[in-house]
């Protein structure tokens, strides 16, 4: 009995996480589109629904209806499997996030879906993995301009994942763990005061996780696989439909996913940047609900960032872009590492 | 479960190796293999080896195999075509590899019983053991390879970057 | 329901033999190449397998130091495919038979 409600609690659990990370996912594209509006000076989305809430239904249903084109020469099995693993990749990682303070209910942790002693490493290959959706959708494509682009964005995944890897060793260093609930545990202290960027001096680890995340997830400015002007539309030219929908929510959940591993890893995670300072209210469901509140209200303003960056900057040229990973961020990721593992040893 | 997973997972292990060794497009090959690699991953998991089961996805899925689809993309590799040559070796490799196969697995199947077997979270190496092993026991074969790895770097530049 | 050490070793055995194989029968390079990665993951295999029997770290070190030197191995080995490919415009091992690239 007790291993049936166990079981049913966790499918239940999963389930409900991905369909609020799915509604994520199509209101990321939403305020994407409203505030790069607004950078612009124009409305965004406003027709469908109040201030166009309704946009991302909409959205889906268009993309849900139109026709599935699968051009001739394309290598079929490859071209099916490669939106297939853009997607499933990106929603793999939130499987292993935390969201809120370890409750247990019934022995069922309710916020969090599988709390691994190796979590950060289990987000970090399945980044990794993700590269072969978009290799792949530019090989079987059959198409210049789609592998130009899915090369482009191979060669840069592969050359900014260093720089990504070596950037969260400080922040294990400090931990001694990497277990995601450990790494968020040390930070929530002193509030703001004790998060990583902060009191851990990870500040420049920080700067390098935030720029190799810009490069992994294809985005402005190093948004060269798929840049317009010169390559129509980089590694998904030849798809439409669905499998184009995959792709696009691909893209965005993997913004999200960066967005909650930069909150756990520098941002503290769910916890308050108040610290104890905010007395505690209102009854236990208010106490268990308010550091789900703090994260979301974190990687929102990491998305925001994200946008609003896109609506600033300019695209890199591609040798800027490579000389830029592997000439400053990679000797900066690797400075950082000695620095913070000195300052750790000599703190004791 | 344990049993289950082992069959599933060697299955895929097995099926992705056979198909590498059928595909005649080296892209298909390489897709094997990743099979190959991801499900022994999983092995190593059953086996209680947790951070290198990460450190085979990340590394030899994640890395190496991405150089490799890279570089058949980058040389546009066709389809191979079978030749004179590959006679010669399957006239010798057959026999051979079979001959090899035979005496692993004879060798393995009587010493079954004084193997033991392995249960599941019976023998579990935290990322903590293992790095307390690598860094204080065998430090300086860490540096050392660090060496090779520049080295590899070294050669990889000369040899693939412009002609001069 | 244990899964006796054996059968792991057994497949090992298995991957093994294909991979020999593979790399007898194989005429384009990079599979060639690839079928000594699955040797080396096959060997890998067996290396944990006996450190689960033996209940010992050092044998999951071993793997460790063979996937440094495979990474290694696989960025030097493709640097010289493409620096072969350039000046035989072959991919094929039976029409690189000259001692210089």
């Amino acid at each position: 009995m007790n291993v049936l409600v166990f079981i049913l609690l966790s499918l239940l659990k999963v389930a409900v996480v991905t369909v609020i990370f799915l509604t994520a996912v199509a209101y990321t594209v939403l305020l994407e589109r409203k505030l790069v509006g607004r950078i612009q000076n124009r409305w965004g989305p406003s027709r469908v629904g109040p201030f166009g809430l309704l946009q991302p239904l909409a959205d889906g249903i268009k993309l849900f209806l139109k026709e599935d084109l699968m051009p001739d020469e394309v290598a079929r099995p490859l071209f099916i499997l490669a939106p297939i693993i853009a997607l499933s990749c990106a929603l793999i990682s939130i499987g292993v996030i935390p969201f809120g303070e370890n409750i247990r209910w019934h022995g069922v942790d309710m916020f969090q879906i599988a709390d691994l002693n190796i979590g950060l490493l289990v987000i970090l290959g399945v980044t990794s993995i993700g590269v072969y959706g978009i290799a792949l959708s530019g090989w079987s494509s059959n198409n210049k301009y789609s592998l130009l682009g899915s090369l482009r964005s191979t060669a840069q995944m592969i050359s900014y994942e260093l720089a990504l890897g070596l950037s969260v060793i400080g922040v294990v260093l400090r931990t001694g763990s990497l277990r995601l609930r450990d790494i968020v545990n040390v930070q929530n202290t002193h509030g703001i005061l004790s998060w990583n960027i902060f009191g851990g001096l990870q500040l420049i680890a920080f700067f390098i996780y935030l720029t190799a995340a810009f490069a992994e997830t294809n985005r402005t400015p190093f948004d060269l696989p798929e840049a317009e002007s010169e390559l129509t539309a980089g590694y998904h030219t030849e798809y439409s439909s669905m499998k184009f929908a995959m792709f696009f929510m691909a893209e965005y959940a993997n913004m999200i996913n960066v967005g909650c591993v930069a909150t756990l890893l520098f941002l503290g995670g769910w916890s308050s940047p108040f610290g104890n300072l905010l007395p505690a209210f209102g009854g236990p469901l208010v106490q268990a609900l308010l550091p789900v509140f703090w994260f979301v209200a974190k990687v929102f303003c990491f998305l925001f960032l994200y946008v609003w960056v896109r609506g600033t900057l300019p695209r890199f040229r591609y040798d800027q872009l490579m000389g830029f990973g592997w000439k400053f961020l990679l000797p900066l990721a690797i400075a950082n590492v000695m620095v913070s593992s000195l300052a750790l040893a000599f703190r004791g | 479960m344990h049993l289950a997973l082992f069959i599933i997972f060697g299955l895929m292990c097995l099926g992705g190796a056979v198909n590498l060794l059928l595909q005649r497009h080296p892209i298909n090959s390489a897709l094997s293999l990743i099979v190959v690699m991801s499900s022994l991953a999983v092995l190593y998991l059953l086996l209680g080896a947790e951070f290198l089961a990460l450190a085979q996805i990340i590394v030899y899925s994640g890395a190496i195999m991405v150089l490799f689809v890279f570089v058949i993309m980058l040389l546009n590799a066709g389809e191979e075509e079978r030749t004179h040559g590959s006679r010669a070796a399957y006239l010798a490799g057959i026999p051979g590899v079979m001959a090899l196969f035979a005496v692993l697995t004879s060798t393995f199947f009587t010493l079954r019983t004084s193997f033991g077997s392995a249960r599941l979270g019976g023998f579990l190496v935290t990322t903590q053991d293992l790095s307390r092993v690598l860094f204080r026991n065998l430090l300086l074969p860490f540096e050392v390879t660090s060496i090779l790895i520049l080295v590899a770097i070294l050669g990889a530049v000369v040899l693939a970057g412009k002609e001069r | 329901m244990a899964v006796p050490i054996a059968w792991y070793l057994i497949l090992s055995a298995a991957l093994f033999s294909i991979g020999v194989f593979a790399f007898l029968i194989k005429r384009n390079i990079i599979t060639i190449f690839m079928s000594i990665e699955l040797m080396l993951n096959a060997v890998n295999l067996a290396f944990v397998a006996f450190a689960n029997h033996w209940h010992q770290v050092s044998g999951q070190i071993f793997v460790f130091f063979v996937m440094v030197v495979a990474a290694a191995e696989a960025a030097v080995g493709l640097a010289i495919i493409i620096a072969v490919y350039r000046s035989r415009e072959t991919l094929n091992v039976d029409q690189i038979n000259l001692m210089k690239l």
